[in-house]
């Protein structure tokens, strides 16, 4: 991935720093706070303590330097807070504006049904208009080729420098709107209206205008919005005791408390989590379509991964000839060479290296034989050629033995026999016939990817099903499960089968992720809890998915499942964290409260706090430097590990529970040297 | 502490732990209406009431519906009950001749009965008359307790079933909890208690002659001595007295099984006539916590998860073995102050803290049985709460405040603790990055919403209320006691009654605004509460079952055991803490610094 490097930006770039700053400042309008009611709360005893703050400044009473410092260190939290989503929303907008620059105005040249052709601006082109785009011009708007073929550079929205060849007809027809065509002329029907083309969608959701909260998030924040009312309550209710008590309490220190126990970590914390988790997303170069299939990604049960490209290497190689009894390896070679110089897949090229590599033969221009190509096509499942005299076709076992029989040949039964064991090793055996005699078996073999078997170990610890989806035979599929380590293989499996696969999951509650590429692939695609689109895929494809995978990389579903379950781990902890402060904070404020008035509360100073003033002034700073403190953890998301739901939870539980619970004690502690130190209170 | 004491406490930890199984068992088959042996007596009874209600014993209830027969049948039961104490003058087995009880008393009383709470702002054996106790009282013993079962029961099948639209039939659950359970376990313990010589008459009062005469303050009106026009108390010679009687054990047995409370007399089971001997109570203490701890089994059983069960059932072990532990360490402690009078444990005196509790119990049976009262939302007492020290008491307060999920009432008790689940399993799924699932059924926004509402209703009714109480002058007016232990008995009033435990530290008289007040609380924690909680219920019985896998949080461990313990103690007892310490906590440290109140 060449564009990843490029995409990730460091934490504290200055850029973004400084208009962070700004944004932060104008996210203090109470109509935007009230979306998050912890810090509204915070806001509204921000004002409280102003308004308290002016008019004893005007009566000339109350304690002036440690009101003014505990107003101003309230404004911080709030503001501290707003830092934190807009430090978030800060990385979306740097990007969104590298991709902004790739929307400039194009003009496009529209065909009329006439045949004319007019030049128009791209931003009048609507759905059903036909463009022509030539070497050299950016493409207008997305749409789907129609005609010609050429290659094109996405680097604009890929970030992938390296062009792509698109086509008109099957899956590679799809272009983006701000892309480049490189060489050649292409006929384009264009398939969105300006405003929704693809790179506006992607503007919107890296900016995180679109975005809304998530169902998880929702419930979240109506447990911290729960547990802000509880406090509120505790606190509210505490000055009628303290008045019983003999011992009534200013405004300021009320809300201090407040605020100190409400959980405004997490409060402040937790939009920023979410807007990092789908930038997390983005420098991965995959576009989620909704928060929602983040969060999804996270839960999902099952990934449905295609064979090719997922866990093999994409194309299978030509390993071995295995000739026929009575056959000489060069024969096979010879034949199984002649018919692949045409082939231009990379299994017939494969095919053609390794005659000469093995076998020496050179490739040879056959055109001056006048030879005739038989391409494979789906009713005869081979492919070959004729020349002179020579029929030679390669395919399947099955579709070469019917081939044979209507010739009055048979499959030798050693052929058969080296077919099937090739199968059962996971290979792919392609048996190679001459008129009608067969010479032998092609072995084509299946690369699995390096490090598939460890990532498939760690899935499986973490509760997720693989299943393998592949178009061979059941012992192809079963030898290449095996090696490859996944739980479940589809064999044969057509795109009606996956359908089937995805529903049966659901039905028993699963949620199942899945990549896709081709228009056969969308109703999948939108079925599936989480469904990746691959960019080079059909537009279908693409409308039907709820992420596409700008680098087409369908590895990257098991990355995009990592970054979903972080997204809720990071929420979770801070949640923990948060609430686990709140004893240390007692402990800070509750004797600061009331020592004066019953000195034998004392005891529970227990950190020892200098003042009762420096007491409440360091539980109030302590809380608003937390949320600075921790910005870069809500950002870059607690560290994952591979483990189970029992280890994790220990884990994390110790680390943000009992972390929680000590943390604050110490760092009070050690606020309340500094303001003591500085004379601050 | 003493080696026997320990001993007494294991041995009823023992005898809780044998009974938790067999209850459990026998209750899931009788909420899953499976045979049990008692059906030969029972079913004819139950076919014939259905028919006389016209009850469908086959239809089922959603959860809209279940609250709707709830909340109807609480409330004319309520009215009933209201009428009977109205109306007792004009009705037979009165022969105290007591008068109609007051409105607003009438009317807190009808209320704390019918919530299960059985706090009693009178003495029983001074206004009530025989029927107003047992037509009345009695009757909602059974049918409050046999009420909260069936919304545990409701509760347990809500996560039992999956893509299901109801969760039982209220008339029914709460029938067989009657029959099958309630009344057949009362009668065999009214025997064992009248054993033990627990009384059971309808006599009038015996008058007895005083060997030697008494002289006493004279309370007015208001709860407080009455001065002469010199400023000199009023001093009475008493040389009679006044022994009440009773159809006492019957009320007993259902009193403590039905995690009731309400004592026939008002010194409830530290008199006598309600519990003679240390083997009484400890027979009484099992009762308490013997259908609480037997609904954590038959949740086990009903959805499949008996590891589950278990684990719930753990974590309300735990907290219950911290609070005894603490209460029978600062009773046996005793009293700093008391310089120079001999506390330790002899074997002719039990030592300690013995002010306000029975020499026949000593300090071991009364912390135990304060623990398990207050744990289980039952409220019997077997001594003062108000005499106990200020960190004892506070133990006692904050059990309450836990939100009675330690055993808890009879079904409250389950369904209070599995809101508690359903928060802890949410925020454990968020740690370890899933969409929270509790056995299989995500827990989504509408749970949290529903299940936070249940949990605010609690430090809502109870801090509101105990704050306005103590800048009232009402709130204020029948104080006895000033300073951190007033605030810790107005705490404790509204705790209890919010709480529907109905114990109580006195110190509190009654009048108009706590009889209303009181009532209002007891009312919104039963009532309002069981809505959200039912809610949740029908929101998970509609849900689909995701199979567990090992990324799935398991409910069966530990770990879980510990995490809801951790929630329980977060949610339930941080609210309160700041009122804490400016109650108990700030009257120990007075303590030990030589200030009592």
């Amino acid at each position: 991935m060449p564009g990843k490097e490029a995409k990730q930006k460091s934490l504290w770039d200055g850029r973004i720093i400084r208009s962070a700053l700004i944004d932060s400042l104008l996210k203090l309008n109470p109509r935007k706070m009230l979306r998050n009611p912890v810090m509204f709360v915070v806001e509204i005893g921000s004002v409280v303590t102003s308004v308290l703050l002016i008019r004893n400044l005007l009566r000339g009473s109350g304690a002036f330097g440690f009101d003014l410092q505990v107003t101003l260190w309230l404004w911080f939290t709030v503001f501290f807070a707003n830092f934190a989503e807009a430090m978030a929303e800060g990385r979306g907008k740097a990007q969104a504006e590298t991709l902004r620059r790739a929307k400039s105005e194009t003009m496009a040249r529209r065909v009329l049904p006439n045949g004319r052709i007019e030049t128009v601006p791209g931003s009048r082109l609507r759905v059903d208009d036909v463009v022509m785009v030539a070497a050299g011009e950016v493409i207008p708007g997305d749409g789907d080729i129609i005609e010609g073929v050429a290659s094109v550079d996405e680097s604009a929205i890929t970030g992938e420098s390296a062009p792509v060849i698109r086509e008109s007809g099957g899956d590679r027809s799809a272009v983006t709107g701000g892309t480049r065509v490189l060489s050649d002329e292409i006929t384009i029907k264009i398939t969105s209206n300006p405003g929704e083309t693809f790179l506006d969608r992607m503007i919107a959701l890296v900016e995180g205008a679109e975005r809304q909260k998530t169902p998880n998030e929702i419930a979240l924040n109506i447990l911290l919005a729960g547990l802000t009312i509880a406090f509120l309550l505790a606190v509210v209710t505490l000055q009628p005791f303290a008045v019983y008590s003999g011992s009534p309490q200013t405004v300021f220190v009320l809300v201090s408390l407040l605020v100190c126990l409400i959980p405004t970590t997490i409060g402040g914390l937790l939009s920023a989590i979410g807007i990092a988790g789908m930038d997390r997303l983005v420098q991965h170069n995959v576009l989620a379509m909704s928060g929602r299939a983040v969060e999804a990604a996270g839960d999902v049960d099952t990934l449905l991964l295609d064979k090719t490209g997922t866990i093999t290497l994409g194309n299978r190689q030509a390993a071995e000839f295995i000739a026929a009894p009575g056959i000489s390896n060069d024969q096979l070679a010879d034949a199984a060479q002649l018919s692949s110089l045409p082939d231009e897949t990379p299994e017939g090229r494969s095919i053609v290296v390794l005659a000469k590599e093995k076998y020496g033969f050179r490739g040879r221009e056959l055109s001056a034989h006048e030879a005739q190509f038989v391409p494979f096509t789906a009713q005869t499942r081979m492919s070959g050629v004729n020349f002179d005299g020579r029929v030679i076709r390669k395919g399947a076992a099955d579709a070469i033995e019917r081939y044979l029989k209507e010739n009055n040949g048979i499959l030798p039964c050693e052929v058969r026999a080296t077919v099937e064991r090739i199968a059962r090793s996971g290979g792919t055996p392609l048996v190679v016939a001459e008129n009608n005699r067969a010479l032998g078996v092609v072995y084509l073999k299946d690369i699995v990817k390096g490090g598939m078997r460890e990532r498939f170990a760690q899935l499986r610890a973490m509760g997720i099903r693989t299943v393998m989806i592949t178009g061979d035979n059941p012992l192809t599929a079963a030898a290449i499960a095996r090696e490859a380590g996944v739980d479940d293989f589809l064999a044969q499996a057509t795109p009606r089968d996956k359908m089937d696969l995805i529903k049966k999951e659901q039905s028993q509650g699963k949620l199942v992720a899945m990549t896709g590429d081709g228009t056969n692939d969308a109703p999948a695609l939108a079925q599936a809890d989480v469904g990746v689109a691959m960019n080079t895929g059909t537009q279908a494809a693409k409308e039907a998915g709820n992420m596409i995978d700008l680098d087409s990389n369908p590895t990257k579903l098991l990355e995009i499942v990592e970054i979903g379950k972080q997204l809720l781990m990071t929420r979770g902890s801070l949640t923990t964290f948060s609430i686990a402060n709140d004893v240390a904070k007692y402990f800070a404020i509750i004797p600061a409260m009331f020592a004066a008035t019953f000195p034998v509360l004392k005891a529970l100073n227990i950190m020892r706090l200098a003042t009762p003033q420096s007491a409440v002034l360091s539980a109030v700073i302590f809380n608003a430097l937390i949320i600075i403190t921790l910005i870069p953890l809500a950002l870059r998301g607690v560290q994952y590990k591979a483990m189970s739901a029992e280890a994790l939870l220990r884990r994390n539980l110790f680390l943000y529970g009992v972390g929680g619970v000590i943390v604050p004690f110490i760092g009070i502690k050690i606020v309340d040297v500094i303001v003591r130190a500085l004379g601050m209170a | 502490m003493t080696l026997n004491g320990w001993l007494q406490i294991l041995v009823y930890c023992a005898v809780m732990l044998l009974l938790t199984k067999p209850m459990g068992v026998f209750m899931a088959k009788v909420f899953s209406r499976e045979r049990t042996w008692l059906d030969p007596v029972m079913r004819p009874i139950e076919k014939t009431l259905y028919k006389l209600t016209c009850v469908d014993e086959h239809r089922e209830m959603r959860w809209t519906e279940y609250s709707i027969a709830t909340l109807l049948f609480s409330a004319v039961s309520m009215l009933g009950l209201y009428l009977l104490e109205r109306t007792q003058q004009w009705l037979p087995l009165n022969p105290q001749k007591f008068p109609a009880i007051p409105q607003d008393l009438a009317f807190n009383t009808a209320a704390s009965f019918t919530s299960n709470t059985n706090w009693q702002f009178y003495s029983g054996e001074q206004v009530m008359s025989y029927l107003t106790q047992m037509a009345g009282l009695a009757f909602h013993n059974f049918v409050s307790a046999a009420a909260g079962m069936a919304l545990a029961v409701a509760f347990i099948r809500g996560i039992a079933r999956r893509e299901k639209e109801t969760i039982g039939n209220f008339w029914v659950d709460m029938t067989r909890a009657i029959f099958w359970v309630l009344l057949p376990l009362s009668l065999v313990a009214a025997l064992v208690l009248v054993s033990q010589g627990v009384i059971q008459n309808f006599r009038p009062y015996d008058t007895a002659r005083l060997i030697q005469p008494q002289l006493v303050q004279r309370v007015g009106q208001d709860g407080k001595p009455v001065f002469d026009a010199s400023g000199k108390q009023v001093m009475d010679t008493i040389t009679e007295q006044t022994i009440a009687q009773g159809p006492i054990a019957s009320q007993e047995a259902i009193k403590e099984l039905g995690t009731n409370g309400g004592g026939f007399l008002n010194s409830n089971s530290s008199h006598p006539f309600e519990n003679p001997t240390p083997f009484s109570n400890f027979v009484e203490m099992v009762l308490i916590f013997l259908i609480p701890a037997g609904l954590t089994f038959t949740l086990g059983r009903m959805t499949g998860s008996q590891k589950h069960g278990w684990a719930v059932f753990a974590a309300m072990a735990v907290l219950f073995l911290v609070g005894i532990t603490t209460t029978y360490w600062a009773e046996a402690r005793g009293n700093p102050l008391l310089k120079g009078a001999d506390e330790t444990h002899t074997a002719l005196q039990p030592g300690g803290n013995m002010e306000g509790k029975e020499v026949r119990f000593g300090i071991a049976d009364s912390a135990l049985f304060a623990t398990i009262t207050t744990d289980a939302s039952c409220g019997a007492v077997n001594g003062m709460h108000d005499s106990y020290t200020p960190l004892g008491g506070m133990v006692l307060l904050v059990n309450i405040m836990l939100g009675e999920v330690v055993f808890g009432g009879v079904g409250a008790g389950l369904y209070g603790i599995l809101i508690f689940v359903v928060l802890s399993v949410f925020i454990a799924g968020l740690m370890v990055g899933r969409t929270p699932e509790y056995l299989g059924k995500k827990i989504e926004s509408y749970d949290v919403k529903m299940a936070m509402l249940y949990i605010l209703i609690f430090p809502l009714m109870i801090l509101l209320l105990a704050a306005a109480s103590s800048l009232l002058p009402q709130g204020l007016a029948t104080l006895n006691n000033h300073g951190p232990h007033g605030l810790s008995e107005i705490l404790y009033a509204f705790t209890s009654a919010t709480g529907n435990n109905g114990s109580a530290f006195a110190g509190l008289g009654a009048n108009r605004w706590y009889n209303l007040a009181m009532a209002f609380a007891m009312l919104a924690g039963r009532f309002l509460m069981i809505v959200p909680m039912l809610a949740v219920a029908g929101n998970l019985a509609r849900k689909k079952v995701v199979p567990p896998s090992p990324g799935t949080f398991p409910v069966t461990t530990p770990l879980f055991t510990a995490l809801l313990v951790s929630v329980i103690i977060i949610v339930g007892a941080l609210t309160f803490f700041p009122v804490l310490s400016l109650g108990p906590i700030l009257e120990h440290l007075f303590m030990n610094s030589g200030r009592t109140f």
